[in-house]
Formats: C-alpha cells, sequence, structure tokens
C-alpha cells in the first residue's frame, strides 16, 4: 500500500452521476481527500506529490459492494477479511458491505466489532457489516439492532437463511427503524424451493436435478414487499434473479413504495445453460435462470428498476465444490469479474458509463447511508480508475479471492479496474 | 455390424449421449450374448484379466445382481463395494473414492449413486471406464437399453410403436432414459401419472404428456408401468397408495383401450396391487422376466463394448 500525502491523477475521464460529470479533467487528493478537480492538465503537483497520467482511463467514485462473503469468523479457509478486501480491491471496490452468515452469526456487537478491528488492521477496503436480522439468522427472535448498530452494522439481513414466518419479517421491518437500520432481504419461499439445486425447468428435468421454481423467488418479494409497505417502511432486495422479481420491484416503485433491489452480475451474464454437464461452478442460490429471465434482469437495469449491482461473492474451497452437483456448496466468487462482466452491457449499450457507475457505486452507498459514491471536493478519496479496453483471460492462477469458485475462470473478459483508493491509500494498482 | 460403423464410447454414462446407431448395436450385440446364457457352460473367456468394480452408494440387489452376473459370465473379476462397506460414511468424497480405486487399476467402473450427475464426476478423475448403474433422477441407461431389447425382441420394431409410461415421471431415472431411447429410435413417447409426478419441460426430452392414463394407454403397443415410491405421500405429492391405484395403476379395464397384442413391463420391483394389478404383472401380456433376462444380456454387450470389443 502506498500512502503519499499528496497524489495527483492526470487527464482522467472523470464519471461522478453524483455530480452530473461527465468529461476530461484533473483530481488531487490530499490527506486523503478530494482537495480539487479541474480540466485536465489543468492542475500541479504541490510537493511530494505523487503524480499519475491516467491517459483517459476513466476515474469513478470508488465502487460498492453492497453484498458480499467474507467467511470471516469461521470459514478462514475459504476467505478471510484480510483476503475478500484484497480481492474487492483488485477488482476495483473501495468498499464491501459483509453478510451475516458467518460462524458464529454476526447477530450481536462483539462479531461486528471483531470484522471493523480486522478491516481496520489487515484490510484493504472498508467493511460495512450487515447483522443477523434474527439470533442466530434461525428465524425466531430479532437480534439486538440497538447494539449492532453502535457497534458499527449498517443493515440487517438473514441472507442464506431466509425469513420464514412472516411476523418477524414484520418485526424486523418495525424494530429496524428505532436504530435506522435497512433490512436487506434474501426472499425465498424455501418450502418451494427445498432441496433444489438449480432453475426449475426443461434443464432440470434432462439432468435429473431437483429445480429451484422462479415462483419460490417471486412470491417472497411480493410477502416482503407487502409488509415493508403496510408497515412504511424501506426494504432492499438482495440478488433478483426472474422476470416477475423485477416486475414486481418495478411496480413496487411506481406505486411510491420505499423498495430498491441488487442483482449480481452471473444473472446478467449466464443462464442455467451454464451448469452444463453438472459444473458445481454454476451452481448458487439463487439459482442461474433462462434466457428471459436474463433479459429482463438487462431490462431492470436499464430502466433504473434495479438500484444495484452487487456480486454475492461467495468464496468456497475446492472440498465444498468438487463433489456430486446436489452436494455442492451453493454461490461463486464475483468481486474480480464485476466491472468487465458490467462493462459488457455498457458495450452493448444497456447502461450508460454514468449508469454502470451508479449502479456499482452512488446507489450502493445511498442506499447503506455510507460515505462515497460522489466525486465532491471534500469527501474522502475512495476513488478507482478502470481502463474500459483492457483485454485479459481471467485464469485460477491470478485469481487474488482465496477461493476460484468462479465459472467466468478462462474467459477473457475486457475492462478492468486498473487503481483502487481508499482514502487516499493505494489499494491496488496495475498500471 | 459388418459396415463401417464402429462403437466408440468409453463410457455408458447415458443414452442421451448415444446415437440410434449406437443403440441398435448395443441391441443387437446383446442379442448375440443372449446366447451365451442359455448354454449349460455360461462362460466366455472375453473380459479374462479384467477388473470390474461395481461401486453401490444405494441399495440394489436386481441391478447389482444382473452386472455381476454379466462381467462373470465374460471372466472379468468383479468386486463388490457397496455403501455400508464404502468410506463415503465415513466423509470421504467420491473423488478420493475413485482415486483408491485407480490404485487397483480397474478396468470398469459400474456406479449407481444417489447424485444425479455422479458418474460424470467419476469419469471425470479416473482413467477407468464408468457405467452409470443410476444416478440420482437422471438416467439409467442399462435399464433402458434392456427395456429397448425387450421391445424390439417382442415387437419387432422400435420405430413407430407408441409407449405408455405411466406413473412418478419426475424421480424416474428409468423414465428419462426410456424417453430419450424410445424417441431416438423412432417410438412415440406419452407419459401419464399425477401432476405432481410430471416434471417440468418433459415435452422437451420428447413425451407427450396425457392428463388422462386412458389417453396415454390408447392404442399403445407397450405399457410401462414405474415403481411409485410410498414416501413421495410426504412430500406432498400423492393423498395416498389406495388413490394412486385406483386411478393411475394398470389394470384389465384399461388395458382393453391398448393394442390387443400390447406387452406390459416395469423395472421392477413391483408393487403388486398399486401400480399394476396381481393379473397384470403375472398374465399372458407382462414381459417382466424377459427384462430381467435380458438385462444380463445388455450389461454383457456393455462391458465387452466398452472394452473395445475385441477377441469375441
Ligand atoms: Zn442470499
Amino acid at each position: 500500500m502506498n500512502s503519499s500525502p499528496a497524489l495527483l491523477l492526470q487527464n482522467a475521464r472523470i464519471i461522478d452521476p453524483a455530480n452530473n460529470i461527465d468529461e476530461p479533467g484533473d483530481l488531487l487528493i490530499i490527506n486523503g481527500v478530494i482537495r480539487r478537480k479541474g480540466k485536465a492538465r489543468s492542475l500541479s503537483c504541490p510537493a511530494n506529490c505523487l503524480t499519475i497520467d491516467l491517459q483517459g482511463k476513466w476515474l469513478v467514485p470508488g465502487l460498492i459492494d453492497m453484498h458480499v462473503h467474507l467467511r470471516e469468523p469461521g470459514e478462514e479457509y475459504k476467505e478471510t477479511i484480510a483476503s475478500g478486501t484484497k480481492a474487492a480491491a483488485a477488482g476495483g471496490f473501495t468498499a464491501v458491505a459483509c453478510m451475516p452468515n458467518t460462524n458464529p452469526v454476526n447477530d450481536n456487537q462483539s462479531v461486528t466489532s471483531l470484522i471493523l478491528t480486522k478491516a481496520a488492521a489487515e484490510g484493504s477496503a472498508r467493511v460495512y457489516p450487515v447483522g443477523a436480522i434474527s439470533k442466530n439468522s434461525k428465524g425466531t427472535e430479532l437480534a439486538e439492532y440497538g447494539e449492532l448498530k453502535k457497534a458499527g452494522a449498517v443493515a440487517v439481513s438473514d441472507d442464506g437463511r431466509p425469513v420464514a414466518n412472516s411476523q418477524l419479517m414484520r418485526r424486523a421491518l418495525e424494530y429496524s427503524s428505532n436504530h435506522s437500520l435497512l433490512v436487506i432481504s434474501h426472499s425465498e419461499e424455501v418450502s418451494l424451493s427445498e432441496n433444489g439445486v438449480m432453475n426449475e425447468g426443461a434443464l432440470s428435468t434432462r439432468l435429473g436435478l431437483r429445480g429451484i421454481p422462479t415462483v419460490a423467488e417471486t412470491i417472497m418479494i411480493y410477502r416482503d414487499l407487502a409488509l415493508a409497505e403496510y408497515v412504511e417502511r424501506p426494504i432492499h432486495i438482495a440478488h433478483i434473479s426472474t422476470r416477475e422479481s423485477v416486475d414486481l420491484v418495478r411496480r413496487a416503485k411506481n406505486k411510491g413504495c420505499q423498495v430498491t433491489a441488487e442483482t449480481a452480475p452471473h444473472y446478467f451474464t449466464l443462464t442455467e445453460e451454464t451448469v452444463g454437464m453438472y459444473n458445481t461452478r454454476a451452481k448458487m442460490n439463487p439459482p442461474l435462470r433462462s434466457a428471459d429471465d436474463l433479459a429482463a434482469i438487462r431490462e431492470g437495469l436499464r430502466d433504473g428498476t434495479i438500484d444495484a449491482i452487487a456480486t454475492d461473492h461467495a468464496p468456497h474451497s475446492v472440498m465444498e465444490k468438487d463433489v456430486e452437483f446436489d452436494q455442492a456448496a451453493n454461490g461463486i466468487i464475483g468481486l474480480e469479474t464485476a466491472v468487465p462482466l458490467t462493462l459488457a452491457l455498457v458495450r452493448e449499450n444497456i447502461l450508460t458509463p454514468a449508469r454502470m457507475i451508479e449502479l456499482l457505486s452512488v446507489r450502493p452507498a445511498r442506499i447503506l447511508g455510507v460515505t462515497g459514491g460522489s466525486l465532491a471536493e471534500g469527501n474522502a478519496a475512495d476513488i478507482t480508475v478502470i481502463d474500459p479496453e483492457k483485454t485479459f483471460i481471467y485464469r485460477e492462477e491470478d485469481v487474488v479471492s482465496k477461493s476460484a469458485n468462479s465459472p467466468f475462470l478462462g474467459w477473457e473478459l475486457t475492462g478492468k479496474a486498473v487503481l483502487t483508493i481508499v482514502g487516499g491509500t493505494i489499494t491496488f494498482r496495475d498500471m | 455390424m459388418e459396415s463401417e460403423y464402429r462403437f466408440q464410447h468409453r463410457h455408458i454414462l447415458g443414452i442421451e449421449e448415444l446415437s440410434a446407431s449406437d443403440i441398435g448395436f448395443i441391441l443387437d450385440t446383446a442379442e448375440s450374448f443372449k446366447e451365451i446364457s442359455q448354454r449349460p457352460i455360461k462362460k466366455v473367456p472375453t473380459l479374462r484379466g479384467k477388473t470390474v468394480i461395481h461401486l453401490f452408494f444405494e441399495p440394489s440387489t436386481r441391478t447389482r445382481l444382473s452386472f455381476e452376473i454379466a462381467a462373470k459370465r465374460m471372466s472379468a473379476d468383479t468386486f463388490n463395494i457397496s455403501a455400508s462397506t464404502s468410506s463415503a460414511i465415513k466423509g470421504e468424497t467420491l473423488i478420493d473414492t475413485a482415486k483408491n480405486l485407480t490404485s487397483m487399476n480397474p478396468d470398469i467402473i459400474v456406479i449407481r449413486h444417489a447424485s444425479s450427475g455422479s458418474p460424470h464426476l467419476l469419469a471425470r478423475h479416473i482413467k477407468a471406464s464408468v457405467i452409470n448403474a443410476g444416478d440420482g433422477t437422471h438416467e439409467h441407461p442399462s435399464q433402458s437399453l434392456l427395456d429397448m431389447m425387450t421391445v424390439r425382441e417382442k415387437k419387432g420394431k422400435i420405430a413407430g410403436l407408441k409407449i405408455a409410461i405411466i406413473g412418478d415421471i419426475s424421480h424416474s431415472r428409468v423414465a428419462h432414459s426410456n424417453i430419450i431411447g424410445f424417441t431416438k429410435m423412432g417410438a412415440q413417447v406419452q407419459v401419464s401419472g399425477p401432476a405432481t409426478l410430471i416434471p417440468a419441460g418433459i415435452k422437451q426430452l420428447g413425451a407427450t404428456v396425457c392428463h388422462r392414463v386412458e389417453d396415454a394407454v390408447a392404442d399403445a403397443d407397450v405399457v410401462m408401468a414405474l415403481r411409485i415410491q410410498k414416501e413421495r405421500q410426504l412430500d406432498p405429492l400423492l393423498p395416498s397408495l389406495r388413490e394412486y391405484a385406483t386411478f393411475f395403476g394398470i389394470n384389465r379395464t384399461l388395458l382393453k383401450s391398448a393394442k390387443p397384442d400390447a406387452i406390459i413391463m416395469h423395472p421392477g420391483p413391483i408393487n403388486r396391487g398399486v401400480e399394476m394389478t396381481f393379473d397384470v404383472a403375472d398374465g399372458e401380456q407382462s414381459v417382466i422376466m424377459d427384462q430381467v433376462t435380458n438385462g444380463v444380456a445388455v450389461r454383457m454387450a456393455l462391458l465387452y463394448l466398452i472394452m473395445g470389443g475385441e477377441d469375441r
């Protein structure tokens, strides 16, 4: 890591949607803060300053991944706070929100504090802990939101262990208001999805794999939206994957409900066909869906129905993945591939560059209520530089995360984060 | 059999991977092997010195026995590893097991496993040839081949026949393999059963779905009933076995709508009185015992062909 009192980023294309900026320029960082922006090659370097000529590459507010699994505490053989945030930095992320399904579950202040202490000492990105909705994520009693908030949690979620009990979800939405915590719902009706291992349809039948119907997701999103509307509370829906889910969120937004939603790059890049002959690297929950669902997700990203792209970075070792398909763990890593996969949508004219940055930075910051998402002067210097043309092959040996469970290994990808800066400190540099 | 055609599969993972010519060739080979089982000395030296491991992670008497007889009649050395004696329960993964088996240098591994796709996983990690003896709810190719052999033997052909498959299509690997196989061979497959047991997208495998069993059986040349598992009541997929027997079981009255010379099949073991009545199961249209006999011949053919088909 390179900490220098002053850093001049010269000759960039500054894309800062929060301030309606997309133009060539320079940006000067002093003492970790964005001190000044100016026209290209207009700013000069104060004494003892590092200057980097960006040659027209994109300079954007630091990317924020609002849905990752860092596995610490409890499963450090898959990922740690150190390795996960290093992967985040390599992927262009300056901040991540980590889900509470660790061991022990992050349902109390001591786990939250531990995560924050580790992140401060060993992290390469800001870490925002997400606390549990219920004690031990068991879905029966509310977790202590006041203490979680005081310790530094930014939201609550029972991600991975969806809240089955509607009363508990209602109470979570209500009680979270006292502590200004956002409720993030992994919406899944488990009685419909139980034992399912891939999207239900002709392919699951052909492979003899138990299917997860799209309605398992839709029904629960409907419930969660209805509850949030009823108690007049905001709700964030995690990793939506189906056409109906996009429609439900769109309708709720049109009605004026305070709903936000995220999807993951794999849902707008891959379909269930990737499962092929039992490829466990294509196994996640929710599962990869049909081409029609993929098209609807892309439309939701384009028209603003979907607010954020979050990776659901879920590291697993070969022990969990190199097994029978139905025995394999759900989830794939995503931090290092989000930028090129999203840029593919820009190249297909589905997203503008500004919209891409809204999805990966501006909106996640606002939804979570954290710093970032803007290059306004005076803000902490959380900055990502993206080379949209850079082509690379994503090889297993290049993976920064401790686990390599990605369906994109071997892909030729275009576009890459080449410089990541958190609070003025360079956390990753590949230029 | 003397043409340019060559059988080129090293593994038998599913009917899906086989072409119509492959299937025809396997059935021809199996027919020629059938005679061996009728000799007083039922043994040929074809696979002498070859090692066949039967790796069964699910209980099965019939299929395992059939494979074992087939291997023994070909003079192969056989070893049986069943779930109770294997390390699977001790937490050893399938790949660990495969690697350990490699040290025994087997030529063929016959695997049955509750997880769909496990033979494919095994085949990726082992040098030996792999035969799928039933994987989860995916495929059961040797059963399908013996079914096709039995039909071809009784009807003289497969193309153009109407095949009715009745029962739990969702959980039946036999049904999946048969829908693919019979369709590949030019037959028309109609399925029926409780709608809770008809899986999504079954039409894309080639089957026509009939809501009424009568419609599926109408004019059929072959009526195949599938085993219904008692625990299906809990899912909940069925109200009761009694209701199933009444509305989906094969009985004499229902059979009247099939072709007069229709044959009755069942992959076994049968729940008599549930999937079919006693008189149908044991009646003259039933070819259930022929299925068992042909099972050995088909498995001999598979062992022979994946070893390269030499030294006849
Ligand atoms: Zn989740």
